[in-house]
């Protein structure tokens, strides 16, 4: 063989050892310790910090500004944690939003990785970090298939009109803003959208409770939860999506039955 | 125009048949028989297109009597419907007992020149059911005119005719307190960062266009205002018109990133066409179809923290038209 034969039959085998190297790879998971205790504890909390979110958040919560090469091949970066409270830190867990396998993209709401024991314990280590807001509790819950506890539906109606629809859609559907995907609300509990509304997620404002009282939340809440289930005056509520699925709706089958029996109508006419 | 043409070529080989059928040759050496006259329903038309012609004048009316104040929507709908309701009966009427009308029911088999005259006489002879045609064009011609009228009627809202003053006013002044939607003073201190908020000037009246502005916090170091703007933003704070500058809708987003480093960077959005504008640059537009900036509203902070206006907007407010880049004047303000 001759040199530049070589050096491209070793280059081809190395590129083609580095493909089976990296497909065997395991996906990035949640590192554990190997006992766990059986309690929630802010020590377990800590463990899990330091092996599955200290690559783009720090140490204890430091946050890094600058990208920084970490472990599982990821480019470290993220915003620091003190001071963020159990508030946040239940949300962003519960929600699957972290472990986030790539800091530029966008947290979707996904089944936690995390077992629940270990989101608390999470939680209390973050709270511990700094000073922060706790876990809110809302007083609107489900009881069987109806809502009970403070709020008002209509007056949540508006007040969601007002703060939330312009991007959530009136029904809490979701959409998109530029920028990003805005996620429907359906299936959330009523402490998630009490968390999520004081968050500020992603690129959602933060309302805080100068701007939105915890009784106005409770019927904004109340609201939110009505949503998933919404009365559909005139029957077919096509999706609850708005205007654009009703004038599609409109233009595609109700003018072709019109058209057709107009059609009708004139042949009838002209052959009584 | 060709269509027409071939339409009246087989109305006249109708006739032209049907005559030479039924064995009499054509009535007194016409081709189309003379139509009954009927003076009632003449009348009738005439009636219906002065009442036309009325509901048209109606909304030129209601457009310069009222529009100066409120546009009152639904009077201008009904003048109009209505006008153009009884333009329509009275074609109703002209059609099903004025004018001659011949029905198609063969084919026309190939062009005569005979036929060709035949054409032309049905065209010299036929809508003689009317019998006091002046007055039917009369009537019409009105009608025609006030609807053409109310068409164009909007147009005087673009002055100078009309008072567009009120466009250029703004409740807002040097020393204005902030309010919010409760009429509560806002403390510069209330204003926090990572989310916005509505205010309005002590004492206006909200609904006006110029009154409402959307405030943010940013942090005093990311601030890139145009020059000129220096001290219009005290500890971050920025406020701007909330009216967006493409369609006039609300500036009702605020896109707010949790992570700047990795996230997109705060942008105020307007939900209607998704017009962006970057608060920290003076409301640039960044991306939609927004043709100019928000206009800015300086602000500073009096002795007690309250947010007060330092002076009024740095533009003219509302949607675009051609001479809103005119430098703004605010000499007026709203009673």
């Amino acid at each position: 063989m001759s040199r530049p034969a070589r050096t491209i039959t070793l280059t081809l085998l190395l590129a083609v050892a580095a493909v089976g190297v990296a497909s065997a790879q395991p996906r990035y998971g949640i590192v554990r310790p190997t006992t766990e205790p059986p309690e929630p504890s802010v020590t377990l909390g800590a463990e899990l910090y330091a092996a599955n979110c200290s690559t783009c958040h720090g140490i204890a919560g430091a946050g890094i500004r600058r990208p920084r090469p970490g472990a599982g091949d990821l480019m470290g970066e993220g915003p620091p944690l003190r001071g963020v409270g159990a508030l946040r830190a239940d949300f962003y867990l519960r929600m699957g939003f972290m472990p986030l396998a790539n800091p530029h993209e966008q947290p979707t709401r996904q089944r936690p990785e995390l077992t629940d024991k270990e989101i608390r314990s999470l939680v209390v280590y973050v709270a511990s970090l700094g000073p922060g807001p706790a876990i809110p509790h809302p007083n609107v819950r489900w009881s069987g298939d109806r809502l009970v506890g403070a709020g008002s539906l209509a007056y949540g109606l508006k007040l969601f009109t007002d703060h939330c629809a312009g991007c959530h859609q009136i029904v809490g559907r979701g959409g998109f803003v530029t920028g990003a995907r805005v996620p429907p609300l359906q299936g959330l509990t009523p402490t998630e959208i009490a968390e999520a509304v004081r968050t500020g997620p992603y690129l959602m404002p933060r309302f805080t409770s100068r701007q939105i009282t915890d009784r106005q939340l409770d019927s904004i809440i109340k609201y939110v939860l009505s949503t998933r289930a919404p009365v559909n005056h005139g029957g077919w509520g096509i999706g609850n999506l708005g205007p654009i699925p009703e004038g599609m709706v409109v233009w595609w089958i109700v003018v072709p039955l019109l058209i057709g029996l107009c059609t009708l109508v004139a042949r009838r006419m002209r052959h009584p | 125009m060709r269509l027409w043409r071939w339409v009246l070529a087989l109305a006249a080989l109708l006739a032209h048949r049907r005559s030479s059928g039924s064995g009499g040759g054509p009535h007194d050496g016409r081709i189309v028989p003379e139509a009954t006259p009927s003076p009632r329903a003449e009348v009738v038309v005439a009636i219906l297109l002065l009442i036309a012609a009325a509901f048209a004048a109606g909304f030129v009316a209601a457009y310069g009597l009222l529009g100066a104040q409120r546009l009152p929507n639904e009077l201008l709908g009904v003048c109009l419907g209505l006008s153009l309701l009884f333009v329509a009966a009275a074609f109703v009427v002209v059609a099903k007992r004025l004018v001659v009308t011949e029905e198609l029911e063969e084919e026309y088999p190939v062009e005569h020149p005979e036929e060709q005259e035949a054409v032309a006489r049905i065209v010299r002879e036929s809508g003689s059911g009317f019998t006091r045609r002046r007055m039917l064009v009369g009537a019409g011609g009105l009608a025609a005119g006030a609807l053409g009228l109310a068409a164009i009627t909007p147009a005087v809202s673009l002055g100078p005719i009309w008072d567009t003053g009120p466009l250029d006013e703004s409740p807002w002044r040097r020393g204005r307190r902030l309010v919010d939607e409760n009429d509560k003073p806002m403390l510069a201190s209330d204003i926090e960062p990572d989310t916005f908020y509505t205010a309005f000037p002590e004492g206006a009246d909200k609904e006006f266009i110029g009154s409402s502005v959307v405030v943010v916090r940013l942090s005093p170091s990311s601030l890139r205002l145009p020059p000129g703007r220096r001290g219009w933003a005290p500890y971050g704070i920025v406020a701007y018109s909330k009216i967006c500058t493409h369609a006039g809708c609300a500036i009702a987003l605020y896109r707010k990133p949790l992570f700047p480093q990795v996230e997109p960077r705060p942008e105020l959005v307007c939900p209607c066409h998704y017009s962006t504008f970057d608060p920290a640059t003076g409301a640039a537009v960044t991306y939609g179809p927004a043709g100019r900036p928000l206009p800015q509203l300086p602000l500073m902070v009096d002795a007690a923290g309250y947010l007060r206006a330092a002076g009024n907007f740095s533009e003219r407010v509302g949607p675009g038209w051609w001479n809103v880049r005119r430098p703004p004047t605010f000499v007026r303000t709203p009673s």
